[in-house]
């Protein structure tokens, strides 16, 4: 279909609903991924509030719960299981990545690039789409008889292969989520590669197409295996397969009446060899917004553009062979485990390198603070702490103490919390000008960041101490150790600030909404920035540019000496 | 009482687990260090370069140096952190077995939500087991027929070691995956259904302690709590014998006279 042809005034349903442009179709990604997160932060209050005072009846919401989930308002460990593995689960699958990728991904790179669309606007739609019925599926979940999934995000087997229905449902749910990963990162790849505007090399790209880049080959890669575990799982489940189940299981006092012969340690292989990859591609497309954010707000070009992006490049290959630090107590040998731990260690360097550039990056600037500089200054050290926590992780010795502890949970929080989510926060309100021609308001913004950047330390900060003291994951009733009690009224001081963090959420959905409508109007540069979304109208249009844009210089010119203005965009001819 | 729970790690009780404290400390001081280093440069160039009247961004800004030196030191410390530390610590656990005439030898069968424990009993040798044969009476499905199940002593939660004499576990799993944790031992290992991990550790003090299921394995997966009693070699001796099957009484061989006719 031509450009011309779909940009004649098309029907509602066409233009906003079934849209083939990326626009449209980012921002339906950004909006069902805000939603997912905050549906997935929901689960996880409930959860505190067990956590905290295990045992006692939720008050006021106890009553909502049908008897599957809680009895008198009392949580059941059936349902704290299914809030734990629907939690992980929403957050990365459905809240982080299409957010991440979906959204900021199909609206800013095609902009970026100087593209007019994405390479394959139907493909775009249709991934958005399976996403969506990947989505449906996963709530649907929580409805069918004895409800969602409860074996955890990583649904390990057998325990997954011999769970209720829901199990089946978080396959399905997979398979379309992953599915439409597939499609999305095809495109992705095409449209970099061959989309770029005219004299825009690829060392003239802005960090943050390069790590759209790097992750689009993570998600091509890595979700294939998973895809392929799930069907294998959903066979072991429906088929009477035994992929992941040997023989000879006693469960509940009977012989499991199965073929047997598989081994659980393949779903494990299968799912980590995805889910480590999953990890950078849920930090890269956050370190290229931050980096983005940083260029425009210290009003220079990044320190060490070229090295961060080798580094991005190696950590994309790298992260395909660190998965097995996911396995170290699984039974793992010793040489095994220390090529492991190598590649682990390894992978650390160019995730320093590229925090060390962003740190330096700041150096020598005249740094503005508005809410999107806020929120990007705080992904460094918060990014900083999930990266080090990572290491005594990585080492299997001291892994052995830590596997599986709260010290686990609190390291990829830091990554993916107050990291990601920053870095998305960030982004939010650093292009919502672009994407609606209004600005969000300061006000709101600076009380959402100074609210939330304590609280979600006071989250996960205690986490570590938790961890230390041996305390394990996933525990419905952690007062039931004696190794636990001490570090119990943690327990209750993480819960405040959980849902404290909850309540300091509302200025950004007040300031997300009311900003569409009442939202400060911009032009086309609000932030006098050089990359080339810029150069396009607040919103675009669609087919995104009014001239064909051509490419001069590269990415960060700012503050460069003898010129009038501190900035000039790419576009501006040498 | 002595406390061995607290905000820091768990007391140590175990021979092997000093290495694995001092390679946590090690790093986590490393860890410290380094933050504090950037913390303090990020929050003294926030200061020094914000915006203000007068100041302006500098397009070009001199090649730094101490990031370079700063990698490599990183690097190097983590090569060090590995060959030093972490890989002859897990080689020891994993690899460094003692020798098994002078362990005691114990078989863990994990289930939901239980951890049954088998003695081998005096002849040091395990019974036969069987899948088959796992009731709520014979949990590990111990084979009474065979003459070397007759000593064998099993329990369910309650996990005695003597002091001071290494122990070799043989970690199963009936139905899903465990993972083996006693907190004060340093250890830690998961039990996977299909394999037998052995997992060895020696215990240097007598106490009441806990193990613990680290790996999430259903609805009462943090209720999967067994005990961990270090012994005196005496007291666990008078314990075992407490535990041991009794020979059979007279009345008791008078009932299995018939079964034995009608075989």
């Amino acid at each position: 279909m031509s450009h011309g042809e779909h940009s004649r005034e098309l029907p509602f349903w066409r233009k906003y609903i079934f849209s083939l442009d990326h626009k449209v179709i980012g921002a339906q990604y950004a909006v069902t991924g805000l939603l997912f997160l905050l549906f997935g932060f929901c689960l996880m209050m409930l959860m505190r509030w067990q956590l905290a005072y295990p045992g006692q009846p939720l008050p006021w919401l106890g009553g909502l719960f049908n008897e599957q989930s809680m009895v008198g308002g009392i949580m059941l460990p059936e349902f704290y299981n299914q809030l734990g593995a629907m939690h992980g689960t929403i957050m990365v699958f459905l809240g982080v990545v299409p957010l991440a990728v979906g959204g900021f991904g199909n609206f800013v790179v095609p902009l970026q690039i100087g593209a007019p669309d994405m390479a394959f606007p139907k493909l775009n739609m249709m991934s958005y789409w399976v996403y969506f019925i990947g989505g449906v599926v996963m709530f649907a979940s929580f409805f069918v008889p004895a409800g969602a999934a409860q074996s955890g995000w990583t649904s390990y087997a057998p325990l997954s292969d011999i769970a209720s229905f829901g199990q089946t449902m978080w396959l399905f749910g997979m398979v379309f989520l992953i599915t439409s990963s597939l499609l999305g990162s095809v495109n992705f790849i095409v449209t970099i590669v061959q989309l770029r505007a005219q004299g825009l090399t690829f060392f003239r790209l802005p960090f943050f197409v390069w790590a759209q880049f790097v992750t689009a080959f993570l998600l091509l890669l890595a979700f294939p295996p998973l895809e392929a575990a799930a069907v294998l799982q959903l066979m072991d489940r429906l088929a009477g397969t035994s992929f992941f189940l040997p023989t000879g299981l006693v469960v509940s006092g009977k012989l499991l009446e199965v073929s047997g012969g598989g081994n659980p340690l393949l779903w494990q292989h299968l799912f980590w060899f995805l889910a480590h990859p999953e990890v950078y591609v849920l930090i890269l497309p956050a370190m290229g917004i931050v980096a983005e954010i940083i260029a425009c707000n210290t009003r220079k070009p990044l320190y060490g553009y070229k090295s961060m992006v080798y580094s991005v490049i190696f950590i994309g290959f790298m992260s395909f062979v660190v998965w097995a630090h996911h396995m170290f107590l699984t039974g793992m040998g010793t040489k095994m485990s220390a090529f492991f731990q190598v590649t682990t260690m390894i992978i650390s360097i160019p995730s320093i390198i590229i925090l060390t550039a962003l740190l330096l990056s700041l150096w020598g600037g005249s740094i503005r603070f508005n809410t999107p500089m806020l929120f990007a200054t705080a992904f460094l050290p918060m990014f900083g702490i999930g990266g080090l926590t990572g290491l005594p992780l990585g080492l299997a010795a001291a892994d052995i103490h830590l596997h599986d502890t709260y010290y686990v949970i609190g390291h990829f929080h830091y990554v993916v919390a107050p990291g990601t989510l920053f870095a998305l926060f960030a982004g939010v309100y650093h292009w919502f000008p672009k994407v609606t021609g209004r600005k969000m308001s300061e006000v709101l913004g600076k009380i959402h960041f100074w609210l939330s950047f304590p609280l979600i330390n006071g989250i996960f900060m205690p986490m570590f101490i938790m961890g230390l003291a041996g305390v394990s994951r996933r525990l419905y009733d952690p007062t039931q150790y004696a190794h636990a009690q001490p570090t119990q009224p943690l327990n209750v001081v993480i819960s405040i600030c959980a849902w404290l963090l909850g309540l300091a959420q509302i200025p950004f959905i007040i300031n997300f909404f009311g900003s569409l409508f009442f939202g400060k109007k911009v032009g086309q540069n609000p932030w006098q920035a050089t990359t080339l979304e810029w150069s396009a109208p607040s919103p675009p249009p669609h087919g995104n540019f009014e001239t064909v844009p051509v490419v001069y210089r590269a990415p960060y010119e700012y503050s460069v000496p003898g010129e009038k203005e501190d900035f000039i965009p790419q576009t501006e001819r040498k | 009482m002595e406390k061995y729970y607290g905000f820091g790690l768990p007391v140590d009780i175990s021979t092997h687990g000093a290495e694995i404290d001092r390679l946590i400390y090690v790093i986590h001081i490393f860890m410290a260090v380094l933050f504090m280093g950037w913390l303090a440069f990020l929050v003294l160039t926030l200061v020094k370069f914000r915006a203000r009247p007068g100041h302006e961004a500098r397009h070009h800004v001199e090649h730094f140096k101490a990031p370079t030196y700063l990698e490599v030191f990183v690097a190097l410390f983590e090569v060090v952190l590995l060959v030093g530390f972490a890989f002859p610590a897990f080689h020891k656990t994993r690899d460094v077995f003692p020798n098994r005439a002078d362990a005691l030898e114990v078989r863990i069968v994990a289930e939901q939500f239980a951890w049954n424990v088998h003695y081998p009993g005096a002849d040091g040798i395990f019974g036969k087991t069987d899948p088959k044969l796992m009731g709520a009476a014979n949990p590990v499905g111990l084979d009474l027929g065979d003459p070397l199940a007759k000593d064998d002593v099993t329990t369910i939660n309650q996990f005695h070691v003597p002091v001071n004499q290494p122990v070799i576990a043989r970690l199963s799993s009936k139905d899903v995956i465990h993972s083996f944790g006693i907190p004060v031992m340093r250890v830690k290992q998961d039990v996977v259904p299909g394999q037998t991990i052995s997992s060895w550790f020696e215990a240097k003090k007598t106490g009441n302690f806990e193990i613990a299921c680290a790996q999430l394995c259903g609805l009462g997966h943090y209720r999967m709590r067994g005990f961990f009693i270090v012994d005196s070699e005496a007291d666990f001796k008078t314990w075992l014998d407490q535990m041991a099957p009794k020979p059979p009484a007279p009345p008791a061989t008078a009932a299995t006279t018939p079964q034995g006719a009608a075989a």
